[in-house]
């Protein structure tokens, strides 16, 4: 088993990276790896509760981050700083999350053999 | 050293593609292996026999098939991402192939280094 970790650094919309990583996510949870997930800079907006985006006339992915331990991804990071200067807390995620500083974070992705970052 | 690529960008618009080469190109003549190159998001736009670039120009997709052709190197395209962008078995160029994103995780597994050229 190897330990994946999938870094989200992008916002859910505007660009399709969100969506995509969130497809790679779901195929990875199918082959017995040990997947994290991280949300980092612009990232942590993908976790924000209640987005809506019928104004834009794209589909609203979100949802998908609430099934994601029924694929078994239960390890899911979000770094604090970027969380910070957006003006954001742990209550205005939509799923749980694990909050690290940056060292904490850098230590994660030390202990991992493959990492993909969107 | 086994290495797996991942090519998340279109080819001209960004360098990805083509630092991507470089160091498939570089690595091979080192003697390592390069296992798989799996091209995702616009990457997928490696992929199309369409392509024409001036005379003067590198010509990326030719290279690529080229890669194939002369090292073994497994180009896959991952089939959602192609779709939505227009790329279907009759617009590959020569030694790729379109495949499900199962293909980048075994990548992931297999490979010793599995390396990133994006954005």
């Amino acid at each position: 088993m190897k330990k994946f970790m999938f870094v989200n650094r992008k916002a859910p919309y505007g660009t399709i990276y969100a969506l995509e990583s969130l497809e790679v996510v779901l195929i990875a949870a199918t082959f017995d790896q040990d997947v994290s997930l991280v949300f980092v800079d612009d990232g942590v907006y993908e976790l924000v509760k209640g987005q809506d985006t019928q104004g834009i006339g794209i589909k609203n992915h979100s949802k998908t981050y609430r099934a994601l331990d029924g694929y078994d991804v239960e390890k899911l990071y979000v770094e604090r700083d970027s969380m910070a200067a957006r003006g954001l807390t742990e209550d205005d995620l939509l799923v749980d999350v694990k909050v690290l500083s940056s060292a904490e974070m850098a230590a994660l992705m030390a202990e991992q053999d493959v990492v993909l970052g969107f | 050293m086994k290495f797996a690529l991942l090519v998340s960008e279109g080819p001209y618009t960004h360098q990805a593609s083509d630092t991507a080469y470089q160091f498939a190109a570089a690595a091979i003549a080192k003697g390592h292996e390069v296992m798989r190159v799996f091209f995702y998001h616009d990457g997928v736009y490696n992929a199309t026999r369409l392509t024409e670039p001036p005379q003067d120009d590198r010509h990326i997709v030719n290279r690529w098939s080229k890669l194939k052709e002369e090292h073994g190197v497994d180009l896959v395209v991952c089939v959602a991402a192609a779709l939505r962008r227009g790329i279907k078995d009759e617009v590959l160029a020569p030694g790729f192939r379109i495949s499900g994103l199962g293909q980048l995780v075994d990548a992931g597994i297999k490979a010793d280094r599995t390396v990133t050229f994006g954005d």
